[in-house]
């Protein structure tokens, strides 16, 4: 009975943390789709908002999308064989690769501000590379570079990566061999697991971004602060449901493949 | 590794300096553009006509300490209340099984990657001229209530991105321990809140004060959120964005997002070397 009882009470409690979490959600979604949200639903359904938000800041999703694909492109290029540094050089047990994943973590451990204060005291002097979308994508490689390095690093130091390497070794593989023949299939989890993870937060990250961007280079988040700002809030809304079709996919790809690579190891 | 036949010490050497090859892409991507560039960062935030002193502004200056004082007050409180919200759901999570309970977690988590300018709408939806708090206490008492602009609307944006992630590493914890060690303490007489303050909260422990580190760091450092609901919210992140961009107060700028930047690393480390394990940073 008393049982039964403090089962209810922790299941109100867990229902009541978690509609904190998902009201404003569904509330934002139905704002975006409402003719008068301050009148409420009874002033009818339209896509008007949506029409327009995609009229004044397509530019901004598009550059968005480029900046986390680019952003991807480069992480993997630099952080897939950076792991594999990680994993094997002496063992994979040597001061110097930690002090390197030390590092790496820094950009995430100190504030976005921080880092995008660095950047332009450094090359903001750089006219055309200040004014390009270069400069969010260094800020956002910096930033999403150790997501990507840790769960493939976790993947390859659970799987025999040198068992596996020194057989292929004697049956004549070269080291490029290897490496694209046995140490990326391996590590396949891994890089699935960061690159959804690198996507998703470039195109989500704001602190760095906001500090970097110009007016011509707005991406999505810069663009929802700036409606937020300066629009009515039907469109901040119509803003904010395009951004979650956009990043629902993503966590949903991100939930499964964690899923999938923790039976294999914990990240 | 392998027995090294004493007569070859050199190839051997020669074949680990391959690997360093694989680090050379990111390590270089890593110095010239964050570790450099914080090198000129610490520079220039002793250039002002302070110099030096100017790290030590943050304690002396009225205006900067009562901002970093906010700051890290608010930030404690969020973390406090976030572990005990994600403690009570994250257990009942993992020690019940009822029908709806995996989306249930599924809904909690869900926010996890949103930016903090998303998080700052959400509170406005909430709390905001137009959300839903106002709306509620308006039928209720004919009074709404907003308090989404300013430092309570802070908190409840701090808990709102941070309440996930932390139920997330208490259900990981929870599955971890030992059932038996709980039926011992009750078979002793031990009352439900016994356990947990004396079995369930020490076996937690190291999970908590890794994510509560996280949770304190990422509040510290949040910029969005608080630009989202009011630019004159004290909190440091502002304070440094406002005198960057306000008064083009470079070296102020400067010397205060270094601070910062030490604030949220030592925390960090600091639950990293008490917990013994790899504490990973926030998004």
């Amino acid at each position: 009975m008393q049982n039964r009882f403090r089962f209810y009470v922790q299941l109100a409690f867990t229902l009541l943390v978690c509609a904190f979490l998902v009201v404003p959600v569904l509330l934002s979604m139905l704002a975006g789709v409402t003719e008068n949200f301050f009148v409420g639903i009874s002033s009818g359904l339209t896509l008007r908002w949506v029409g327009q938000v995609w009229e004044m800041y397509q530019p901004t999703i598009w550059r968005s999308l480029v900046i986390a694909l680019a952003c991807l492109v480069v992480t993997l290029v630099a952080g897939v064989p950076l792991a594999y540094m990680l994993a094997r050089y002496r063992g994979g047990n040597s001061r110097l690769a930690r002090l390197i994943e030390e590092l790496l973590m820094m950009p995430v451990a100190v504030p976005g501000l921080a880092t995008a204060l660095a950047l332009i005291m450094a090359y903001g002097t750089w006219r055309d590379f200040r004014a390009s979308i270069f400069f969010i994508l260094v800020g956002h490689v910096i930033f999403t570079l150790p997501f990507m390095v840790r769960p493939v690093l976790a993947v390859m130091q659970s799987s025999q990566l040198a068992q596996l390497e020194e057989a292929a070794a004697s049956l004549g593989a070269g080291r490029m061999q290897r490496f694209f023949g046995i140490v990326i299939p391996n590590a396949a989890s891994g890089i699935l697991a960061g690159a959804l993870m690198v996507v998703t937060l470039s195109v989500g990250e704001f602190n760095i971004t906001w500090m970097l961007h110009t007016p011509l280079t707005q991406t999505l988040p810069v663009g929802l602060a700036d409606a937020y700002a300066s629009m009515r809030l039907e469109v901040g809304s119509a803003y904010t449901l395009i951004f979650f079709f956009m990043i629902i996919p993503l966590l949903i790809g991100m939930q499964w493949a964690t899923q999938a690579s923790r039976k294999k190891v914990r990240l | 590794m392998k027995t090294v036949l004493p007569a070859s010490p050199r190839p051997v050497a020669a074949s680990q300096a391959v690997w360093l090859w694989f680090a050379v892409p990111g390590v270089t991507l890593f110095c010239a553009f964050w570790l450099l560039p914080m090198v000129r960062l610490v520079g220039v935030g002793a250039s002002g006509p302070q110099g030096a002193m100017a790290y030590l502004a943050v304690l002396t200056n009225r205006h900067y300490a009562a901002s970093l004082f906010s700051t890290l007050a608010l930030s404690a409180v969020v973390t406090l209340a976030t572990l005990a919200i994600s403690v009570l759901v994250g257990l009942f999570l993992q020690r019940n099984r009822f029908a709806g309970q995996s989306v249930l977690l599924a809904m909690l988590t869900f926010p996890l990657a949103f930016p903090g300018v998303v998080v700052g709408f959400m509170v406005i939806m909430l709390a905001g001229r137009q959300g839903i708090i106002g709306a509620v206490s308006n039928w209720l008492v004919g009074e709404s209530v907003v308090f989404a602009y300013s430092l309570s609307g802070l908190f409840l944006g701090y808990l709102y991105f941070s309440i996930p992630r932390v139920i997330l590493t208490v259900v990981a914890a929870a599955e971890k321990l030992d059932p038996s060690l709980e039926e011992a303490a009750r078979s002793l007489g031990a009352r439900p809140w016994q356990v947990l303050l004396h079995v369930v909260l020490p076996a937690l422990l190291p999970a908590l004060m890794s994510s509560g580190a996280i949770c304190f760091a990422t509040s510290v450092g949040a910029f969005g959120t608080a630009f989202t609901l009011a630019t004159n919210i004290d909190v440091l992140p502002m304070t440094i964005y406002n005198e960057f961009t306000g008064y083009a107060n470079f070296a102020t700028a400067a010397s205060l997002s270094i601070v910062l930047g030490v604030i949220t690393w030592a925390v960090l480390a600091l639950a990293r070397s008490l917990t013994g394990s790899g504490v990973a940073a926030a998004a």
